[in-house]
């Protein structure tokens, strides 16, 4: 559980960076919409796997708020995390198809 | 329709175990429905046990107390195959009022 | 791009990365099992055999109190709850509801084998004519909407009423699910199975994360109860709800405390997974209606 742990504090330093760096230029109207548009897609395809997670709407439903109100910048990263939480949400249905064996009682 | 109270006394030795389940939707006045709105308090003010004559158990509830509340006290004295009489009022002005057997 | 977006961009990122090293770790030891071959009668053998090494002190019967069997003080409260149960009111709704003719003069009593009485333990089946796994709660519905009624909602009030009542006249009588040798209904009691095993949610649980991992353990302030005898209680008055609960309602409200989208009440993976667990837990008594914290 612990290399696990250190494994994660570690990546997420490399991807705290990654996502800071490619967010400093500020975003229009048009990136939101793209983001959005991906962020939706990807939940769809989520939904067809009949895994959706909460959070992921909720951070769609942020992203829709900041766009409403302008804040174009927040929107686009809201749609950002929403497409990574729906892409995160793929790849969890995909991986169990054969993980669930591991936890069955034999 | 069917009262609001079920009472359950047992007399044993010197004492006599009472517990009570009252059906009392007991809103607080705090919390919301679906549409957003307050749903209006309504809660038990007062329950009282008597026996013969004379209140054993007195209650002043207010919205602290959980929907559908369950009472159980012990008082001095009670015979079997007497009555013992429950009745409460709410801040609605509602009440109910039954009478059990002690067993 | 500011600081609470960063950290969020990254701690979604974090998860697939963590999902990707869970499932890495997960895969690298693949399970030498027949995976093809669906023995159900094997599956509940193993699975009470489990709980029941887990646990030795419980008998068998004992698992359907679920966190009550799992906590000494726990189960002093719940014996004297018991003198007077806070499901009452519903089971008496149940009664009255169950005997109401509809518009047309029918009544529950018939759709269902014996009336209703008694029979609440041989749920779910599996239909052979549609295919299909058949809940209780499905099939009072559909009693309802065959005789001009309109359906009850699956998660409370009515549908509670109903099912309390019916588990209440089976009580005591042993789970007996059947699986048909059709291969559908082996194929719907797998469906159930991994469904129950399945990570899911953005806390990334399974069912057997808590109930076959963590029995008698805790999430935050309750006791986890174990997946054997989890359903023999059903319908519930939880605390937590100030209320009735359906088999449905406890579904889907699992699904969405773990942050997963539920499906709809009665969606054929709820179905099917209803059909997992009352079937390893058959020989088990029903107990229902229950009270739960």
């Amino acid at each position: 559980m612990s290399v696990i742990r250190t494994s994660i504090l570690s990546l997420a330093a490399v991807l705290q960076i990654a996502g800071a760096t490619s967010a400093l230029a500020a975003s229009s109207e048009a990136d939101f919409k793209a983001a959005f548009a991906a962020a939706e897609a990807a939940n769809k395809e989520a939904g067809a796997l009949r895994n959706q997670w909460t959070v992921t709407a909720a951070a769609l439903a942020d992203a829709k708020k900041a766009a409403e109100k302008g804040d174009f910048d927040l929107a686009t990263a809201q749609s950002k995390e929403a497409e990574a939480l729906a892409k995160a949400s793929i790849y969890q249905a995909t991986s169990e198809k054969q993980a669930w064996k591991a936890l069955e009682i034999r | 329709m069917a009262s609001t109270i079920r009472v359950r006394a047992t007399a044993s030795g010197e004492t006599t175990e009472v517990q009570a389940l009252i059906q009392h939707p007991m809103d607080s006045g705090f919390v919301k429905d679906a549409k957003g709105e307050i749903i209006p308090p309504h809660f038990i003010r007062e329950l009282t046990f008597e026996y013969d004559g004379k209140s054993v158990f007195v209650a002043d509830w207010g919205a602290a107390v959980s929907k559908d509340p369950y009472v159980k006290f012990s008082f001095k004295g009670g015979k079997k195959g007497e009555d013992l009489k429950i009745s409460w009022v709410d801040n609605q002005g509602q009440s109910d009022t039954t009478t059990a057997k002690i067993q | 791009m500011n600081v609470r977006s960063a950290i969020h961009v990254a701690s979604a990122a974090v998860f697939s990365a963590t999902l990707a090293l869970a499932a890495l770790a997960l895969t690298a030891t693949p399970p030498a099992t027949a995976a093809d071959t669906i023995d159900p009668a094997a599956d509940a053998r193993a699975f009470q055999k489990y709980f029941t090494t887990k646990f030795p002190k419980l008998k068998l019967e004992d698992f359907v109190n679920g966190p009550y069997s799992m906590d000494e003080g726990m189960h002093r409260q719940w014996e004297e709850k018991e003198q007077f149960p806070p499901y009452e009111f519903s089971l008496d709704m149940g009664k009255e509801l169950f005997a109401k003719p509809f518009k047309n003069g029918k009544s529950f009593a018939d759709c269902f084998p014996n009336g209703g009485i008694g029979i609440r333990q041989n749920y779910p089946y599996f239909d052979e004519k549609e295919g299909k796994v058949v809940t209780l709660e499905l099939a009072l519905n559909r009693c309802r909407e065959a005789n001009g009624e309109a359906p009850f909602s699956y998660v409370k009030d009515e549908m509670a009423a109903l099912t309390a009542y019916m588990a209440f006249t089976s009580r005591g009588k042993p789970f007996d699910i059947k699986i048909p040798n059709d291969p559908r209904a082996l194929a719907a009691y797998q469906n159930g199975k991994q469904y129950f095993y399945t990570r899911r949610g953005q806390l990334n649980f399974s069912c057997a994360t808590c109930h076959v991992q963590s029995p008698g353990e805790r999430i935050r302030a309750e006791v986890l109860a174990p997946a054997l005898g989890l359903l023999n209680a059903m319908p519930i008055y939880r605390s937590e709800w100030s209320g009735m609960g359906t088999i449905s309602r406890r579904f889907t409200t699992c699904n969405s405390q773990i942050r997963g989208v539920p499906l709809e009440p009665q969606a054929d993976e709820y179905r099917d997974l209803e059909y997992y667990l009352s079937y390893v837990s058959n020989g088990l008594p029903i107990s229902g209606p229950g009270a739960r914290p």
